[in-house]
């Protein structure tokens, strides 16, 4: 019940006229961003951090984190409309929603799609509410030697969930905590890795390398593909609406499976993408109409949608109890937090309940902001993809550069910028997987930090991380996911076998 | 992204083997970079603990073993990846039609300040990648770097560089 109380008065600082219109202006934004080909949550974050920078720190995080919630929506309008998903996890939105759009029911399939990010995205919000006060409070007993496993098993999460090379994800990953480590030495103070470059002293910062990844890496595929915009006409009228709300509560196991699979792959970092996939893959086994998924079954935009956005959302669980962020939107934030002075992790909860409390509510009005602007100003959105290639593409880049410059007011930094889009394009066309890379680029110096603290407390002995109960079943889950590729090729081999 | 690269046409730039061999062998560079740094920082216990290289150290080893370990894939077990292509003409041509603008871009926001370089950069692509009258090119580039210029330095107060060789704007008071 403390919980709720403490909503309450988040409520009251989130629902401030001011506070209000930035939800508004976030989420608008938001979707602006998940709609254009080449900007997502995570760089779109980065590229409108500067403009919070003169705002009070509540209200800066409510924007940015309505930013996120708007490119979670905006996603969906890509991929149901144009059959081109805005974000990766709107990839299995794909499957059904295209599919409904050209069969002319796409005011039923956008209408499908928010609801359920909303429903998805709300269970997430409820579940943080109650959860996050309490991991929190766990987590205040943890000290260096249970942090850095609580590192190591997100990383080996990675490891252990990705579909791809584990030894691509494992480079992918350590190139993060190299580029991390560049730059000044928290506990010694001396310069690292700079080979005396006067630039690289500040490091490698990874909003540039969000930017540069996400959003010109993008570009580069998205031009590759010489990108037709061929889109099915977007209208969502008020009739269409209810009648789709009447259909949806057809679909609640479905509901309630994505958003039980979307909150565990949100709070382990698992994240949004592989939830929309396992959502949709569960949701077509388990169906009736399993069969007919592909064809543009309501069902098939309901699982993945429910699923991404509950992950979406849970990712900022960790980040906010633990100070661990889930995914890279979530990083994103984690930095914007950073540099109002604000330490997510335990003790966020008990220096700055005000902060803590107006950022859940927040996330609540949020959702509801987002839901509504949505259903409202889809044909507009819609336009802006009607809006040649050949125009988007080079304010993207512009707006990319902007962005990149101003993290720290410097040109080497768009340099980098370009460096990191290169890289993003080769990374993903060779399935180098980016997230981990700029999660170890986000974490490398706390992961370091914890590290050397628990070896100076053990005096160089790795059994730290097994000195209790807690640390040791963590380093040990952490162990099982690392090796989990060869664990799984083992059982499948001795299956075969039999 | 597995789908980008399942063309086997032969007008491939390069195949998607070479440039795995090319990326792993990129990533030992850079392992053996930060070992070599760490190295000399000192990379083992020292008196008052680890030193600044110890993390590094290891970091650059994991990179090197598990870059070794895709090179090998790379070389030995994936020869069937030898006729996929990474990219071929038409796309390696797409890409450079937007990467090498972009280069000019960056190096014009250095010398000559965001706002300019932009508005050439937008009015170029658009008229050459386009095929766009030069009004209407003119009109959205120099549209956007108002923008810019209004969102950012005026009403949100972020500074965004004017040039460190020649502001081309000072003429209109921008400083």
């Amino acid at each position: 019940m403390e919980e709720i109380s403490a909503l309450f008065s988040g409520f009251a600082v989130a629902m401030t006229p001011f506070n209000l219109l930035l939800m508004l202006v976030g989420v608008t934004l938001g979707v602006i961003i998940g709609v254009l080909p080449g900007l997502g949550g995570a760089n779109g974050i980065a590229i409108l951090l500067p403009l919070t920078f003169t705002m009070p720190p509540t209200s800066a995080i409510i924007m940015l984190s309505c930013i996120y919630w708007g490119a979670l929506f905006g996603g969906a309008i890509t991929s149901v409309l144009f059959n081109i998903p805005g974000e990766p996890w709107s990839v299995a939105t794909t499957f059904d929603g295209y599919p409904m759009a050209r069969n002319g029911k796409a005011g039923e399939a956008l209408t499908a799609a928010f609801t359920s990010s909303f429903v998805g995205a709300f269970i997430a919000i409820v579940m943080i509410t109650f959860l996050a006060p309490l991991v929190a409070k766990f987590a205040l007993q943890f000290g260096p030697p249970e942090f850095f496993s609580v590192y190591l098993l997100t990383f080996c999460s990675f490891v252990g969930m990705n579909k791809g090379s584990p030894f691509k994800t494992i480079s992918a990953m350590m190139l993060g905590f190299a580029l991390a480590a560049v730059g000044m030495d928290t506990v010694t103070g001396q310069l690292r890795l700079t080979f005396g470059h006067a630039e690289l002293m500040r490091g490698f910062d990874f909003l540039i390398a969000v930017i540069g990844l996400f959003g010109i890496g993008e570009i580069l595929l998205s031009m590759e593909e010489g990108l037709a915009f061929q889109g099915a006409a977007a209208k969502i009228r008020g009739k269409v609406v209810l009648e789709t709300w009447k259909q949806l509560p057809k679909y609640w196991a479905t509901s309630i499976r994505s958003c039980l699979i979307g909150c565990w792959m949100g709070i382990t970092p698992g994240g949004a993408t592989p939830a929309s996939f396992m959502a949709y893959g569960v949701a077509k086994r388990v169906s009736k109409n399993g069969e007919k998924f592909g064809t543009g079954q309501m069902e098939g935009i309901v699982a993945p949608e429910t699923a991404a956005h509950a992950a979406g959302t849970s990712a900022l669980l960790p980040m906010l109890s633990l100070g661990i962020p889930g995914s890279p939107t979530a990083a994103v934030l984690l930095g914007g937090l950073l540099i109002w002075g604000l330490q997510p992790g335990p003790l966020l909860f008990v220096e700055k309940p005000d902060f803590v409390w107006g950022l859940i509510a927040s996330m609540y009005l949020g959702n509801l902001a987002g839901l509504f602007v949505v259903l409202t100003c889809v044909p507009l959105f819609a336009s802006i993809l009607r809006i040649p290639f050949s125009i988007i593409a080079p304010v993207i880049i512009v707006i990319c550069a902007v962005g990149a410059y101003t993290v720290h007011n410097a040109t080497f930094d768009v340099w980098l910028m370009l460096g990191f889009g290169v890289l993003g394009y080769v990374f993903k066309k060779l399935d180098y997987p980016m997230a981990p890379m700029v999660l170890a680029l986000v974490l490398g110096d706390r992961a370091e930090d914890s590290f050397r603290q628990s070896m100076l407390i053990s005096q160089g002995s790795l059994d730290v991380f097994f000195s209790n109960y807690l640390v040791g079943a963590i380093t040990t889950f952490a162990l099982l996911l690392l090796f989990w590729p060869l664990i799984g090729k083992l059982i499948g081999k001795k299956k075969a076998a039999a | 992204m597995s789908e980008h690269n399942k063309n086997t046409n032969t007008e491939s730039v390069i195949s998607v083997r070479a440039m795995e061999i090319i990326t792993a062998l990129l990533f030992i560079a850079v392992g053996l970079t930060v070992m070599v740094g760490s190295i000399k920082l000192g990379a083992s216990w020292g008196s008052d603990g680890p030193e600044a290289g110890y993390f590094p150290f290891y970091v650059s080893l994991i990179i090197i073993v598990s870059s070794a370990i895709t090179l090998y894939q790379a070389v030995i077990v994936s020869k069937n990846k030898k006729t996929e292509s990474f990219v071929d003409k038409e796309s390696f041509g797409q890409v450079m039609a937007v990467l090498l603008p972009a280069f000019v871009f960056i190096l014009g926001v250095q010398l000559i300040g965001i706002y300019v370089s932009s508005a050439i950069y937008i009015a170029i692509f658009m008229v050459w990648l386009g095929k766009y009258p030069i009004w209407k090119a003119v009109a959205v580039a120099v549209g956007v770097s108002a923008a810019l210029y209004f969102m950012f330095e005026y009403w949100f107060q972020v500074p965004l560089p004017h040039g460190s060789w020649i502001n081309p704007l000072e003429f209109l008071g921008v400083q």
